[in-house]
Protein backbone atom coordinates (compact mmCIF):
# COMPACT_ATOMS: atom_id res chain seq x y z
CA UNK A 1 0.00 0.00 0.00
CA UNK A 2 2.84 2.61 0.72
CA UNK A 3 4.75 1.10 -1.81
CA UNK A 4 1.54 1.97 -4.47
CA UNK A 5 1.10 5.36 -2.94
CA UNK A 6 5.15 6.16 -3.85
CA UNK A 7 4.58 5.37 -6.99
CA UNK A 8 1.87 7.27 -7.83
CA UNK A 9 3.18 10.12 -6.53
CA UNK A 10 6.60 9.55 -8.75
CA UNK A 11 4.46 8.50 -11.27
CA UNK A 12 2.24 11.98 -11.37
CA UNK A 13 5.26 13.55 -10.56
CA UNK A 14 7.40 13.11 -13.21
CA UNK A 15 4.35 13.78 -15.70
CA UNK A 16 4.07 16.80 -14.04
CA UNK A 17 7.98 17.55 -13.34
CA UNK A 18 7.71 17.97 -17.41
CA UNK A 19 5.32 21.19 -17.33
CA UNK A 20 7.19 22.07 -13.94
CA UNK A 21 10.83 22.66 -16.33
CA UNK A 22 8.67 24.65 -18.88
CA UNK A 23 7.27 26.92 -16.02
CA UNK A 24 10.84 27.42 -14.52
CA UNK A 25 12.00 28.52 -18.43
CA UNK A 26 9.01 31.32 -18.44
CA UNK A 27 8.83 32.00 -15.02
CA UNK A 28 12.02 31.51 -13.23
CA UNK A 29 14.45 32.22 -16.39
CA UNK A 30 12.83 34.73 -18.06
CA UNK A 31 10.33 36.07 -15.18
CA UNK A 32 7.47 36.17 -17.22
CA UNK A 33 4.51 34.45 -15.44
CA UNK A 34 2.76 32.90 -17.92
CA UNK A 35 -1.17 31.87 -17.63
CA UNK A 36 -1.33 30.02 -21.34
CA UNK A 37 -0.50 27.02 -19.41
CA UNK A 38 -3.66 26.23 -18.28
CA UNK A 39 -4.77 25.93 -21.90
CA UNK A 40 -1.86 24.72 -23.05
CA UNK A 41 -2.03 21.74 -20.89
CA UNK A 42 -5.35 20.31 -22.15
CA UNK A 43 -3.87 20.97 -25.58
CA UNK A 44 -1.82 18.45 -25.28
CA UNK A 45 -4.14 16.17 -24.05
CA UNK A 46 -6.24 16.91 -26.78
CA UNK A 47 -3.74 16.85 -29.63
CA UNK A 48 -2.59 13.63 -27.78
CA UNK A 49 -6.05 11.77 -28.33
CA UNK A 50 -7.12 12.94 -31.66
CA UNK A 51 -3.83 12.09 -32.86
CA UNK A 52 -3.47 8.68 -31.57
CA UNK A 53 -6.99 7.85 -32.51
CA UNK A 54 -5.93 8.53 -36.06
CA UNK A 55 -3.47 5.65 -35.48
CA UNK A 56 0.30 7.88 -35.22
CA UNK A 57 2.93 6.40 -33.03
CA UNK A 58 2.41 7.61 -29.48
CA UNK A 59 6.11 8.70 -29.21
CA UNK A 60 6.11 11.03 -32.14
CA UNK A 61 2.51 12.03 -30.86
CA UNK A 62 4.37 13.56 -27.89
CA UNK A 63 7.00 15.41 -30.42
CA UNK A 64 3.57 16.69 -32.08
CA UNK A 65 2.16 17.71 -28.74
CA UNK A 66 5.21 19.56 -27.91
CA UNK A 67 4.87 21.57 -30.98
CA UNK A 68 1.24 22.72 -30.78
CA UNK A 69 1.91 24.08 -27.06
CA UNK A 70 5.13 25.56 -28.48
CA UNK A 71 2.91 27.40 -31.22
CA UNK A 72 0.26 28.73 -28.65
CA UNK A 73 2.91 29.74 -26.51
CA UNK A 74 4.71 31.60 -29.41
CA UNK A 75 1.41 33.52 -29.24
CA UNK A 76 1.16 34.43 -26.37
CA UNK A 77 4.81 35.86 -26.84
CA UNK A 78 3.24 37.16 -29.88
CA UNK A 79 0.63 39.08 -27.92
CA UNK A 80 2.68 40.22 -25.50
CA UNK A 81 5.97 41.74 -27.29
CA UNK A 82 4.83 42.54 -30.61
CA UNK A 83 0.77 44.11 -30.18
CA UNK A 84 1.99 45.44 -26.50
CA UNK A 85 -0.77 43.34 -24.44
CA UNK A 86 0.91 42.70 -20.89
CA UNK A 87 2.13 39.39 -19.71
CA UNK A 88 -0.84 38.60 -17.90
CA UNK A 89 -3.16 39.42 -20.16
CA UNK A 90 -1.60 37.57 -23.13
CA UNK A 91 -1.61 34.31 -20.69
CA UNK A 92 -5.23 35.03 -20.43
CA UNK A 93 -6.48 35.28 -24.28
CA UNK A 94 -4.54 32.61 -25.06
CA UNK A 95 -5.85 29.96 -22.43
CA UNK A 96 -9.34 31.67 -22.80
CA UNK A 97 -8.65 30.47 -26.56
CA UNK A 98 -7.24 27.30 -25.87
CA UNK A 99 -10.33 26.24 -24.53
CA UNK A 100 -12.45 26.14 -27.91
CA UNK A 101 -9.29 25.20 -29.88
CA UNK A 102 -9.39 22.03 -27.60
CA UNK A 103 -13.39 21.48 -27.80
CA UNK A 104 -12.49 21.71 -31.79
CA UNK A 105 -9.85 19.09 -31.42
CA UNK A 106 -11.96 16.44 -29.84
CA UNK A 107 -15.09 17.31 -31.56
CA UNK A 108 -16.96 18.80 -28.75
CA UNK A 109 -16.40 16.31 -26.48
CA UNK A 110 -15.15 17.34 -22.71
CA UNK A 111 -13.63 13.95 -22.31
CA UNK A 112 -12.11 12.15 -24.95
CA UNK A 113 -11.46 8.76 -24.62
CA UNK A 114 -9.49 6.35 -26.61
CA UNK A 115 -9.18 3.19 -24.64
CA UNK A 116 -7.13 -0.01 -25.73
CA UNK A 117 -5.10 2.04 -28.40
CA UNK A 118 -1.84 1.90 -28.30
CA UNK A 119 -0.02 4.41 -26.37
CA UNK A 120 3.72 5.11 -24.61
CA UNK A 121 2.38 3.01 -21.98
CA UNK A 122 0.78 -0.32 -23.57
CA UNK A 123 3.74 -0.71 -26.89
CA UNK A 124 6.90 -0.80 -28.20
CA UNK A 125 9.49 0.70 -25.46
CA UNK A 126 6.77 -0.28 -22.92
CA UNK A 127 6.92 -4.22 -24.20
CA UNK A 128 10.12 -4.60 -24.76
CA UNK A 129 10.85 -3.98 -20.19
CA UNK A 130 11.62 -7.10 -18.88
CA UNK A 131 8.73 -8.90 -16.89
CA UNK A 132 9.72 -8.01 -13.51
CA UNK A 133 9.42 -4.04 -14.32
CA UNK A 134 6.35 -4.29 -16.53
CA UNK A 135 4.33 -3.74 -13.44
CA UNK A 136 6.58 -0.50 -12.87
CA UNK A 137 6.39 0.61 -16.40
CA UNK A 138 4.44 4.05 -16.01
CA UNK A 139 6.90 5.11 -13.52
CA UNK A 140 9.57 4.45 -15.88
CA UNK A 141 8.67 5.56 -18.95
CA UNK A 142 7.81 8.84 -16.98
CA UNK A 143 10.96 8.91 -15.62
CA UNK A 144 12.70 8.25 -18.92
CA UNK A 145 10.96 11.61 -20.20
CA UNK A 146 11.90 13.42 -17.60
CA UNK A 147 15.42 12.71 -17.62
CA UNK A 148 15.39 13.44 -21.63
CA UNK A 149 13.76 16.80 -21.36
CA UNK A 150 15.56 17.37 -18.23
CA UNK A 151 19.17 16.65 -20.47
CA UNK A 152 17.71 18.61 -23.62
CA UNK A 153 16.69 21.40 -21.46
CA UNK A 154 20.37 21.62 -19.48
CA UNK A 155 22.27 21.10 -22.89
CA UNK A 156 20.18 23.78 -24.48
CA UNK A 157 20.41 26.69 -21.59
CA UNK A 158 24.36 25.97 -22.27
CA UNK A 159 23.93 26.95 -26.42
CA UNK A 160 24.33 30.53 -27.64
CA UNK A 161 20.61 30.72 -28.00
CA UNK A 162 20.01 29.21 -24.35
CA UNK A 163 22.75 31.78 -22.77
CA UNK A 164 21.02 34.49 -24.68
CA UNK A 165 17.45 33.13 -23.14
CA UNK A 166 18.87 33.60 -19.84
CA UNK A 167 20.44 36.72 -20.41
CA UNK A 168 16.87 38.36 -21.72
CA UNK A 169 15.38 37.50 -17.78
CA UNK A 170 18.24 38.61 -16.01
CA UNK A 171 18.78 41.77 -17.79
CA UNK A 172 17.17 42.44 -21.39
CA UNK A 173 19.03 46.08 -21.95
CA UNK A 174 21.73 43.66 -22.64
CA UNK A 175 20.10 41.55 -25.08
CA UNK A 176 19.38 44.72 -27.03
CA UNK A 177 23.29 45.84 -26.54
CA UNK A 178 24.08 42.18 -28.08
CA UNK A 179 22.27 43.86 -31.30
CA UNK A 180 19.24 41.08 -30.54
CA UNK A 181 15.68 42.08 -30.18
CA UNK A 182 14.78 41.32 -26.48
CA UNK A 183 11.28 40.19 -27.65
CA UNK A 184 12.63 37.25 -29.83
CA UNK A 185 14.31 36.03 -26.37
CA UNK A 186 10.58 35.94 -24.63
CA UNK A 187 8.88 34.75 -27.51
CA UNK A 188 11.54 31.24 -27.78
CA UNK A 189 11.56 30.59 -23.83
CA UNK A 190 7.22 30.77 -23.84
CA UNK A 191 7.06 28.70 -26.74
CA UNK A 192 9.72 26.03 -25.35
CA UNK A 193 7.96 26.78 -21.98
CA UNK A 194 4.30 25.61 -23.72
CA UNK A 195 6.00 23.03 -25.29
CA UNK A 196 6.98 20.92 -22.10
CA UNK A 197 3.72 21.99 -20.71
CA UNK A 198 1.51 20.41 -23.61
CA UNK A 199 3.85 17.40 -23.57
CA UNK A 200 2.96 17.05 -19.90
CA UNK A 201 -0.48 16.71 -21.29
CA UNK A 202 -0.34 14.63 -23.69
CA UNK A 203 1.90 11.70 -21.51
CA UNK A 204 -1.38 11.99 -18.64
CA UNK A 205 -3.81 11.89 -21.40
CA UNK A 206 -1.99 8.64 -22.92
CA UNK A 207 -1.69 7.14 -19.31
CA UNK A 208 -5.58 7.92 -18.66
CA UNK A 209 -6.23 6.92 -22.16
CA UNK A 210 -8.42 10.06 -22.41
CA UNK A 211 -8.06 13.63 -22.50
CA UNK A 212 -9.86 15.69 -20.52
CA UNK A 213 -10.37 19.30 -21.79
CA UNK A 214 -10.96 20.31 -17.65
CA UNK A 215 -7.82 19.63 -16.81
CA UNK A 216 -5.81 22.57 -17.23
CA UNK A 217 -7.60 24.25 -14.14
CA UNK A 218 -5.15 25.03 -11.46
CA UNK A 219 -2.12 24.33 -13.78
CA UNK A 220 -0.31 27.76 -13.49
CA UNK A 221 -0.66 27.58 -9.56
CA UNK A 222 0.89 23.81 -9.65
CA UNK A 223 3.49 24.78 -11.76
CA UNK A 224 4.69 27.68 -9.89
CA UNK A 225 4.61 26.05 -6.48
CA UNK A 226 6.75 22.77 -8.06
CA UNK A 227 9.48 25.64 -9.29
CA UNK A 228 9.33 27.26 -6.12
CA UNK A 229 9.76 24.57 -3.72
CA UNK A 230 11.92 22.60 -5.72
CA UNK A 231 14.70 25.99 -6.24
CA UNK A 232 13.79 27.30 -2.85
CA UNK A 233 14.21 24.06 -0.71
CA UNK A 234 17.42 23.20 -3.14
CA UNK A 235 18.33 26.72 -3.56
CA UNK A 236 21.83 25.63 -1.16
CA UNK A 237 22.63 22.63 -2.69
CA UNK A 238 24.53 24.66 -5.50
CA UNK A 239 25.43 21.84 -7.84
CA UNK A 240 21.82 21.10 -8.73
CA UNK A 241 20.95 22.68 -11.87
CA UNK A 242 17.59 24.36 -12.16
CA UNK A 243 15.52 21.71 -14.05
CA UNK A 244 16.28 19.21 -11.55
CA UNK A 245 15.10 21.36 -8.45
CA UNK A 246 12.22 21.84 -10.49
CA UNK A 247 11.71 17.87 -10.71
CA UNK A 248 12.43 17.28 -6.85
CA UNK A 249 9.96 20.57 -6.68
CA UNK A 250 6.84 18.31 -8.64
CA UNK A 251 7.45 15.53 -6.51
CA UNK A 252 7.88 17.08 -3.24
CA UNK A 253 4.08 18.88 -4.30
CA UNK A 254 2.28 15.78 -5.31
CA UNK A 255 3.61 13.97 -1.98
CA UNK A 256 2.20 17.12 -0.08
CA UNK A 257 -1.14 16.57 -1.74
CA UNK A 258 -1.44 12.86 -1.86
CA UNK A 259 -0.52 13.10 2.09
CA UNK A 260 -3.51 15.62 2.44
CA UNK A 261 -5.54 13.04 0.81
CA UNK A 262 -4.61 10.25 2.45
CA UNK A 263 -5.16 12.18 6.09
CA UNK A 264 -8.73 12.45 4.84
CA UNK A 265 -9.02 15.65 2.94
CA UNK A 266 -12.02 15.32 0.64
CA UNK A 267 -11.22 15.79 -2.99
CA UNK A 268 -13.85 18.96 -3.30
CA UNK A 269 -10.81 20.82 -1.24
CA UNK A 270 -7.73 19.88 -3.35
CA UNK A 271 -7.61 23.33 -5.41
CA UNK A 272 -7.83 25.20 -2.23
CA UNK A 273 -4.92 23.52 -1.02
CA UNK A 274 -3.07 23.77 -4.14
CA UNK A 275 -3.62 27.87 -3.59
CA UNK A 276 -2.84 27.35 -0.12
CA UNK A 277 0.82 25.36 -0.95
CA UNK A 278 1.72 28.11 -4.07
CA UNK A 279 0.54 30.97 -1.16
CA UNK A 280 2.98 29.43 1.59
CA UNK A 281 5.63 28.68 -0.85
CA UNK A 282 5.99 31.86 -2.34
CA UNK A 283 5.64 33.88 1.74
CA UNK A 284 7.93 31.28 2.64
CA UNK A 285 10.77 31.80 -0.10
CA UNK A 286 10.10 35.77 0.62
CA UNK A 287 10.98 35.06 4.74
CA UNK A 288 13.80 33.07 3.40
CA UNK A 289 15.19 36.04 1.11
CA UNK A 290 14.96 38.81 3.91
CA UNK A 291 16.43 36.71 6.41
CA UNK A 292 19.74 35.88 4.50
CA UNK A 293 19.70 39.50 3.84
CA UNK A 294 19.79 40.23 7.33
CA UNK A 295 22.33 37.48 8.13
CA UNK A 296 24.76 38.97 5.11
CA UNK B 1 40.72 58.81 -49.51
CA UNK B 2 37.46 57.33 -50.95
CA UNK B 3 34.99 59.60 -52.50
CA UNK B 4 32.09 59.04 -50.03
CA UNK B 5 34.43 59.31 -47.39
CA UNK B 6 32.88 61.30 -44.26
CA UNK B 7 34.70 63.11 -42.01
CA UNK B 8 31.20 62.86 -39.99
CA UNK B 9 30.45 59.61 -38.35
CA UNK B 10 27.75 60.96 -36.52
CA UNK B 11 24.85 63.71 -37.83
CA UNK B 12 22.38 64.67 -35.98
CA UNK B 13 20.01 67.52 -38.29
CA UNK B 14 16.70 69.84 -37.16
CA UNK B 15 16.50 67.63 -34.53
CA UNK B 16 13.25 68.74 -32.48
CA UNK B 17 12.16 66.63 -29.03
CA UNK B 18 9.71 67.11 -26.76
CA UNK B 19 8.83 65.53 -23.73
CA UNK B 20 5.09 64.45 -22.55
CA UNK B 21 3.72 66.13 -25.20
CA UNK B 22 -0.12 67.32 -25.12
CA UNK B 23 0.06 67.83 -21.37
CA UNK B 24 0.23 69.88 -19.28
CA UNK B 25 3.74 68.80 -18.66
CA UNK B 26 5.22 69.23 -22.10
CA UNK B 27 8.34 70.30 -22.21
CA UNK B 28 10.33 71.22 -25.48
CA UNK B 29 14.13 70.10 -25.18
CA UNK B 30 15.87 70.14 -28.50
CA UNK B 31 14.71 72.95 -31.08
CA UNK B 32 16.31 71.91 -34.43
CA UNK B 33 18.87 70.80 -32.93
CA UNK B 34 22.36 69.67 -35.04
CA UNK B 35 25.11 68.59 -33.67
CA UNK B 36 28.16 66.52 -35.15
CA UNK B 37 30.86 63.79 -34.01
CA UNK B 38 33.98 63.46 -35.90
CA UNK B 39 35.52 59.94 -36.98
CA UNK B 40 38.24 59.55 -34.28
CA UNK B 41 37.06 61.64 -32.08
CA UNK B 42 36.40 60.91 -27.79
CA UNK B 43 34.30 64.14 -26.94
CA UNK B 44 33.13 65.09 -23.24
CA UNK B 45 29.78 66.26 -22.75
CA UNK B 46 29.00 67.92 -19.38
CA UNK B 47 25.89 70.16 -18.33
CA UNK B 48 22.80 70.41 -15.34
CA UNK B 49 20.19 67.80 -14.71
CA UNK B 50 18.34 68.57 -17.58
CA UNK B 51 20.21 70.15 -20.22
CA UNK B 52 19.54 67.15 -22.75
CA UNK B 53 22.85 65.64 -22.25
CA UNK B 54 21.06 61.63 -21.88
CA UNK B 55 18.62 62.75 -24.09
CA UNK B 56 21.57 63.24 -27.04
CA UNK B 57 22.82 60.28 -26.35
CA UNK B 58 19.85 58.41 -26.29
CA UNK B 59 18.80 59.45 -29.42
CA UNK B 60 21.97 58.78 -30.87
CA UNK B 61 21.63 54.99 -29.62
CA UNK B 62 18.10 55.10 -30.81
CA UNK B 63 16.26 54.38 -27.14
CA UNK B 64 14.14 57.76 -27.89
CA UNK B 65 12.86 58.39 -31.31
CA UNK B 66 12.49 62.18 -31.96
CA UNK B 67 9.61 63.74 -33.28
CA UNK B 68 11.35 65.48 -36.62
CA UNK B 69 15.11 66.00 -38.13
CA UNK B 70 17.47 63.08 -38.96
CA UNK B 71 20.13 61.10 -37.80
CA UNK B 72 22.65 59.98 -40.58
CA UNK B 73 25.46 57.36 -39.30
CA UNK B 74 28.38 56.74 -41.56
CA UNK B 75 26.13 58.92 -44.02
CA UNK B 76 23.24 56.35 -43.80
CA UNK B 77 20.02 57.60 -42.48
CA UNK B 78 19.45 55.54 -39.25
CA UNK B 79 16.41 57.89 -37.68
CA UNK B 80 14.05 54.88 -37.60
CA UNK B 81 16.39 51.96 -36.99
CA UNK B 82 15.17 50.43 -33.51
CA UNK B 83 18.15 50.74 -30.82
CA UNK B 84 18.57 46.98 -30.84
CA UNK B 85 19.87 47.28 -34.70
CA UNK B 86 21.98 50.26 -33.99
CA UNK B 87 23.86 48.32 -30.94
CA UNK B 88 25.53 46.15 -34.02
CA UNK B 89 27.92 49.13 -34.31
CA UNK B 90 27.26 51.35 -31.40
CA UNK B 91 28.29 49.87 -28.11
CA UNK B 92 27.17 51.46 -24.41
CA UNK B 93 27.88 51.39 -20.91
CA UNK B 94 25.45 53.03 -18.75
CA UNK B 95 25.77 54.44 -14.99
CA UNK B 96 23.97 51.79 -13.35
CA UNK B 97 27.14 49.00 -13.70
CA UNK B 98 24.16 46.11 -13.02
CA UNK B 99 22.81 47.18 -16.90
CA UNK B 100 26.54 45.88 -18.27
CA UNK B 101 26.71 42.59 -18.30
CA UNK B 102 24.28 39.52 -16.77
CA UNK B 103 24.28 39.22 -12.99
CA UNK B 104 22.81 35.38 -13.15
CA UNK B 105 25.60 34.87 -15.74
CA UNK B 106 29.42 33.75 -15.11
CA UNK B 107 32.21 36.61 -16.48
CA UNK B 108 33.17 33.70 -19.27
CA UNK B 109 29.17 33.72 -20.22
CA UNK B 110 29.15 37.20 -20.55
CA UNK B 111 32.61 37.04 -22.61
CA UNK B 112 31.18 34.36 -24.96
CA UNK B 113 27.48 36.35 -25.06
CA UNK B 114 29.25 39.57 -26.00
CA UNK B 115 31.94 37.48 -28.26
CA UNK B 116 29.28 36.41 -30.42
CA UNK B 117 27.10 39.90 -31.06
CA UNK B 118 26.10 40.31 -34.32
CA UNK B 119 26.14 36.72 -35.83
CA UNK B 120 23.53 34.20 -34.78
CA UNK B 121 22.52 32.75 -31.53
CA UNK B 122 21.93 29.70 -32.44
CA UNK B 123 22.28 25.76 -30.70
CA UNK B 124 25.95 25.46 -31.22
CA UNK B 125 27.86 25.71 -27.72
CA UNK B 126 27.56 29.25 -25.96
CA UNK B 127 31.15 29.18 -24.48
CA UNK B 128 33.74 28.22 -27.22
CA UNK B 129 36.67 26.43 -25.04
CA UNK B 130 39.15 27.90 -27.70
CA UNK B 131 38.69 31.20 -27.12
CA UNK B 132 39.15 30.84 -23.14
CA UNK B 133 42.30 31.97 -23.49
CA UNK B 134 41.35 34.92 -25.36
CA UNK B 135 38.97 36.13 -22.54
CA UNK B 136 41.58 35.32 -19.98
CA UNK B 137 43.86 37.80 -21.67
CA UNK B 138 41.55 40.73 -22.36
CA UNK B 139 40.19 40.40 -18.64
CA UNK B 140 44.04 41.04 -17.98
CA UNK B 141 44.39 44.42 -19.35
CA UNK B 142 41.68 45.30 -16.43
CA UNK B 143 44.21 44.63 -13.82
CA UNK B 144 41.64 43.63 -11.97
CA UNK B 145 42.24 39.60 -11.42
CA UNK B 146 39.29 39.28 -13.16
CA UNK B 147 40.48 36.47 -15.46
CA UNK B 148 41.36 33.88 -12.43
CA UNK B 149 37.24 34.65 -11.35
CA UNK B 150 36.14 33.73 -15.02
CA UNK B 151 33.06 30.87 -13.58
CA UNK B 152 32.03 32.94 -11.16
CA UNK B 153 29.12 35.05 -11.78
CA UNK B 154 29.04 38.94 -12.00
CA UNK B 155 26.41 39.69 -9.66
CA UNK B 156 29.20 38.85 -7.22
CA UNK B 157 31.33 41.59 -8.58
CA UNK B 158 31.96 45.09 -7.15
CA UNK B 159 30.68 48.31 -9.23
CA UNK B 160 34.44 48.64 -9.93
CA UNK B 161 34.88 45.66 -11.24
CA UNK B 162 31.44 45.11 -13.06
CA UNK B 163 31.64 48.56 -14.85
CA UNK B 164 35.05 47.63 -15.92
CA UNK B 165 34.07 44.77 -16.98
CA UNK B 166 31.10 46.36 -18.82
CA UNK B 167 33.68 48.69 -20.55
CA UNK B 168 35.31 45.63 -21.85
CA UNK B 169 32.38 44.13 -23.05
CA UNK B 170 30.63 46.56 -24.72
CA UNK B 171 33.94 47.03 -26.99
CA UNK B 172 35.35 43.65 -27.23
CA UNK B 173 33.94 43.09 -30.96
CA UNK B 174 34.47 45.44 -33.15
CA UNK B 175 31.92 48.98 -33.40
CA UNK B 176 32.08 52.46 -34.67
CA UNK B 177 31.06 54.29 -31.38
CA UNK B 178 31.38 53.77 -27.95
CA UNK B 179 28.69 56.06 -26.13
CA UNK B 180 29.63 56.24 -22.04
CA UNK B 181 26.71 57.18 -19.90
CA UNK B 182 27.65 58.95 -16.93
CA UNK B 183 29.56 55.68 -16.34
CA UNK B 184 31.77 56.34 -13.45
CA UNK B 185 29.15 58.55 -11.74
CA UNK B 186 27.95 55.46 -9.37
CA UNK B 187 31.47 54.61 -8.75
CA UNK B 188 34.07 55.44 -5.27
CA UNK B 189 36.87 57.81 -6.37
CA UNK B 190 39.14 54.67 -6.91
CA UNK B 191 37.22 52.58 -8.98
CA UNK B 192 35.79 56.02 -11.24
CA UNK B 193 39.57 56.76 -11.55
CA UNK B 194 40.29 53.13 -12.94
CA UNK B 195 37.52 52.89 -14.91
CA UNK B 196 38.55 56.08 -16.70
CA UNK B 197 42.05 55.53 -17.54
CA UNK B 198 40.79 52.20 -19.27
CA UNK B 199 38.26 53.67 -20.75
CA UNK B 200 40.93 56.55 -22.35
CA UNK B 201 43.23 53.37 -23.03
CA UNK B 202 40.53 51.79 -24.65
CA UNK B 203 39.54 54.12 -26.50
CA UNK B 204 43.35 54.96 -27.44
CA UNK B 205 43.67 51.33 -28.58
CA UNK B 206 40.67 50.33 -30.44
CA UNK B 207 40.65 53.57 -32.49
CA UNK B 208 37.54 54.58 -31.02
CA UNK B 209 34.85 57.64 -31.80
CA UNK B 210 33.45 58.07 -28.44
CA UNK B 211 31.13 60.11 -26.22
CA UNK B 212 30.84 60.53 -23.20
CA UNK B 213 28.46 62.11 -21.12
CA UNK B 214 30.06 63.00 -17.20
CA UNK B 215 29.26 65.04 -14.19
CA UNK B 216 33.23 65.26 -13.26
CA UNK B 217 34.49 68.54 -14.69
CA UNK B 218 38.07 67.15 -14.51
CA UNK B 219 37.16 64.37 -16.49
CA UNK B 220 36.28 65.81 -18.96
CA UNK B 221 38.67 68.30 -18.63
CA UNK B 222 41.40 65.80 -18.51
CA UNK B 223 39.95 63.13 -21.07
CA UNK B 224 38.91 63.59 -25.11
CA UNK B 225 39.50 65.58 -28.06
CA UNK B 226 36.51 67.97 -27.43
CA UNK B 227 34.17 69.44 -24.53
CA UNK B 228 30.64 70.35 -24.98
CA UNK B 229 28.39 72.17 -22.33
CA UNK B 230 24.77 71.32 -22.82
CA UNK B 231 22.27 73.97 -21.42
CA UNK B 232 18.67 73.30 -22.23
CA UNK B 233 18.99 71.51 -25.40
CA UNK B 234 22.05 73.76 -26.95
CA UNK B 235 25.60 73.45 -26.90
CA UNK B 236 26.46 76.62 -24.97
CA UNK B 237 30.04 75.47 -25.20
CA UNK B 238 31.70 73.60 -27.75
CA UNK B 239 35.75 73.58 -28.05
CA UNK B 240 37.90 70.86 -29.30
CA UNK B 241 41.83 69.68 -29.16
CA UNK B 242 44.26 72.67 -28.58
CA UNK B 243 40.86 75.08 -28.10
CA UNK B 244 40.05 72.66 -25.54
CA UNK B 245 43.28 71.78 -24.10
CA UNK B 246 43.66 75.52 -22.83
CA UNK B 247 40.25 74.90 -21.34
CA UNK B 248 40.41 74.61 -17.39
CA UNK B 249 37.76 73.56 -14.72
CA UNK B 250 37.52 76.96 -13.17
CA UNK B 251 36.53 78.24 -16.90
CA UNK B 252 33.80 75.33 -16.89
CA UNK B 253 32.47 76.50 -13.20
CA UNK B 254 32.51 80.28 -14.43
CA UNK B 255 30.32 79.05 -17.79
CA UNK B 256 27.71 77.01 -15.60
CA UNK B 257 27.52 79.95 -12.79
CA UNK B 258 26.83 82.55 -15.77
CA UNK B 259 24.11 80.09 -17.22
CA UNK B 260 22.59 79.90 -13.76
CA UNK B 261 22.66 83.67 -13.39
CA UNK B 262 20.98 83.93 -16.65
CA UNK B 263 18.57 81.54 -15.23
CA UNK B 264 18.21 83.69 -12.45
CA UNK B 265 19.40 80.24 -10.12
Amino acid sequence: MVFSLIETVFREGFIYALMAMGVLITYKILDFPDLSVDGTFPLGACVAAALITLGMNPWLVCIAAFLAGAFMGSITGFLHVKLGITDLLSGILVMTASWSINLIITGGTAIFQFFKLPTIFNSGLANALPSALYAHRQVLIVFLLAVIVKLALDAFLKTKSGLLLRAGGDNSRFVTSLAHHPGHVKILGLAIGNGCTALAGCVLAQLNENADVNAGKGMVVMALAAVIIGTGALRRVSFLKLTTMAICGAILYKACLQIALLLGLPPTYLKLLMAVLLTISIVSQKIGKKGGALNA
Amino acid sequence: MPENFNRHLVELSHINKTFNAGSVNEALLFENFNFSIERGQFISIVGSNGSGKTTLLNLICGSLMPESGSILFDGRDITKMPEYRRSAFIGRVFQDPATGACPSLTILENMALADNKGKKYNLTPGVSKKRIDYYKQQLEMLHLGLEDKISMPVGLLSGGQRQALALLISTLTPIDLLILDEHTAALDPKSSENVMELTDKFVREKNLTAVMVTHNLRYAVEYGDRLVMMHKGTAVKDVAYHEKDACTVEDLLKTFNQISVECGN
